[in-house]
């Protein structure tokens, strides 16, 4: 199991380096640079600014001081904001944007989840329909459609949760993880659905069927585990959708978390936020997966035994 | 000898896309207490469905009893509402089925599953259970029954994870334990063994068994009368003794004649010719008449009621009709007869029934 994991995080800073790595050239084959867009500057202060910052040096040699410096922790200061250490500005938006993230993750999995099982269990009928109905609409509408509405419905006409921004705590919360919620929402009660269909014609299910099991019992005790399987394996890849997802929402609800700030630094072309919040996006992934991968192995003992005799 | 299962005229339609297959068309048959029932045919014979049928294990909204009874200690099993099935199942009533490769829940582990029923229909408490299932495996022959109650079955071998189901079904000291197929997926040397576990086991625990398979020389092994089905009903039944060596209905011969023999000079194995019937449509009189030598004209209009051979003996077909001509089985059929005292080629010379 050690030589596994160590693997596993060897892997993880390969992917790193690459991911760096790429991200550096294409933002360097965009054209402009940060101060390009401050147009009152000369030409000789232009070049002045630009020699104190490094950006007149070839590009691989600032590749390369970037390279050293990211090794040794440093992603570098912003060009705005004030100059501050990109560490210090991705730290301070943190906490909006994990909270909207993963409350919208587990909301959306869990009703997602609780949806398929209705259907699973309630085939072809209006239960069925009616949750198959709702993921078609989670699906097909993007997240942005569904926070206008919950803002304009919900906020604005009945004034039920705050507009937008994040001063009223919790609640500021709550409409911006609803609209990420429904990705995941129907992804989940999708392959719920499927997987608890193929699972409970199994022979494992008659047997236990054949044992006296409730239809409550068959469901939650014997089918749910083994339905569970192929959800995990895209709780990744929705996780990944939930962090482009957040660039969006959070810019509809002005909350002052790390998409909306993404967003500013690529309109303004501010390199060292944009390459530290995409190096910080990648970091937060590549343990997603891997948190993934260690659940699979608690859901199913088969891989388990066979990832860690490895 | 005491009743404890009847079977009687039952018909059951599956409901599908192409219409209604009449899979069970009148079967009727008793399980007396203690005694091993096997019921041989091929794929599609209705055995499984049959007993599948007993235990209501048939998907609900595709499948319809049509007519008849399941009697058990007097007890109709088709009006019972689904709860009142829950508290059978497993208990009074428990199944071992094909394929012990998938027939475990992959994710749960084994010791679990066997406590699953004690828990479900006793009153004990988890430590009761947990020290029962210990026993249950050590019963059907696990080696250190303590430390593998942990494990999942993924990490037992196909006879092994047999052996569990076995005793998950024995866990409630069933009256009647339904065999389908249960050595089919293993290789023969195991399914020797757990032929001579559940015979065994039967002995301890004094349950009824029905044995479905359609392999003769498990139903020799294992068994004391023989049910014959083809076609959605029971075309011969009696003891082991008379379907062997006494048997009447050309299905039968065709079954036995294809058994694989040492004391023949053949070097052929004999097939029955045709398919099953299509039981979207069942065919009019005797279903098996169109893959017969023997069919006569009624055959084919009437279907055959059951003609009684021996109190113990039936089989539903119109040679045993007064009015038919004496027709010869096949050579391989002959040559079992002559061993048998009731029948009318005994030669009585080689002593005993076998």
């Amino acid at each position: 199991m050690t030589k596994y994991m160590i693997r596993r995080i060897v892997y993880m800073f390969i992917t790193l380096f690459l991911i760096a790595s790429a991200t550096f050239f294409l933002m360097k084959a965009l054209p402009g640079s940060p101060i390009s867009s401050a147009p009152k500057l000369s030409p000789s202060q232009l070049a002045m600014v630009e020699a104190k910052y490094g950006l007149d040096e070839p590009v691989p040699v600032q590749y390369a001081k970037y390279m050293l410096n990211l090794a040794k922790g440093d992603l570098g200061n912003s060009f705005q904001f004030k100059n501050a250490s990109v560490t210090e500005l991705i730290m301070n938006r943190l906490g909006p944007s994990v909270l909207i993230g993963t409350q919208g993750l587990i909301l959306g999995v869990a009703i997602g989840i609780l949806l398929g099982m209705i259907a699973a269990l309630r085939q072809n009928t209006v239960w069925d329909y009616g949750s198959t109905l709702i993921a078609i609409i989670g699906i097909s509408i993007p997240s942005f459609v569904f926070a206008t509405l919950l803002q304009y419905w919900l906020a604005v006409e009945w004034g039920l949760f705050p507009v937008g921004l994040w001063k009223d705590g919790w609640m500021s919360s709550i409409l911006p993880s609803v609209a990420l919620a429904m990705g995941p929402l129907a992804t989940a009660s999708r392959f719920i659905r499927t997987e608890m269909i193929e699972v409970l014609s199994s022979d494992y299910i008659t047997l236990a069927k054949s044992k006296g099991a409730s239809g409550f019992e068959i469901a939650f005790k014997h089918a749910f585990r083994n339905a569970l399987i192929p959800l995990v394996t895209v709780l990744g890849p929705l996780a990944a959708g939930l962090v482009t997802g957040s660039l969006v929402i959070e810019q509809i609800f002005a909350i002052p978390g790390i998409g909306e700030q993404f967003v500013k630094a690529i309109t303004s072309n501010d390199f060292s936020i944009i390459m530290g919040t995409t190096l910080f996006y990648s970091v937060l992934l590549i343990v997603i997966i891997f948190v993934v991968d260690v659940l699979y192995g608690i859901i199913d003992p088969r891989i388990r035994l066979s990832g860690g005799s490895k | 000898m005491e009743k404890i299962l009847e079977v009687k005229d039952l018909e059951l339609s599956f409901h599908t896309f192409a219409g209604e297959v009449k899979a069970i068309r009148g079967v009727n048959f008793d399980l007396l207490k203690g005694e091993t029932l096997a019921i041989v045919g091929e794929s599609g014979s209705g055995k499984s469905v049959t007993t599948k049928s007993i235990m209501r294990l048939l998907p609900e909204h595709s499948s319809e009893f049509k007519n008849g009874q399941i009697l058990f200690n007097g007890k109709d099993l088709t009006k019972l509402t689904d709860r009142e099935m829950q508290k059978i199942r497993g208990k009074d009533i428990s199944m071992i089925f094909q394929d012990p490769m998938t027939s475990l829940n992959p994710t749960m582990p084994i010791g679990k599953q066997i406590m699953e029923p004690i828990l479900k229909h006793r009153n004990v408490s988890k430590s009761v259970a947990h020290k029962e299932a210990v026993d249950l495996l050590r019963l059907v022959g696990m080696p250190k029954p303590e430390a593998r109650m942990k494990q999942y079955p993924h990490q037992f071998s196909g006879g092994q994870r047999q052996r569990i189901v076995i005793a998950i079904a024995l866990a409630c000291n069933p009256q009647v334990l339904i065999a389908d197929e249960p050595t089919t997926a293993l290789d023969v040397t195991i399914q020797a063994q757990i032929l001579e576990l559940m015979k065994d086991l039967q002995k301890k625990i004094n349950t009824s068994i029905i044995f479905i398979t359609h392999d003769l020389g498990v139903v020799a092994n294992v068994a004391d009368r023989v049910a014959v089905m083809y076609g959605g009903k029971i075309v011969e039944i009696g003891t082991v003794d008379e379907i062997f060596y006494n048997p009447q209905h050309p299905y039968t011969w065709g079954l036995l004649s294809s058994m694989p023999s040492l004391d023949t000079a053949e070097e052929k194995l004999y097939a029955i010719p045709g398919t099953p019937p299509d039981l979207l449509s069942p065919p009019k009189g005797d279903a098996f008449a169109l893959r017969s030598d023997y069919a006569m004209k009624i055959d084919l209009e009437e279907v055959p009621p059951f003609f009684k051979v021996s109190d113990t003996h039936y089989a539903a077909t119109w040679l045993l009709h007064p009015d038919a001509p004496q027709v010869d089985p096949p050579l391989a059929i002959r040559e079992r007869m002559k061993k048998y005292p009731g029948s009318r080629y005994y030669e009585g010379t080689e002593g005993g029934t076998y």
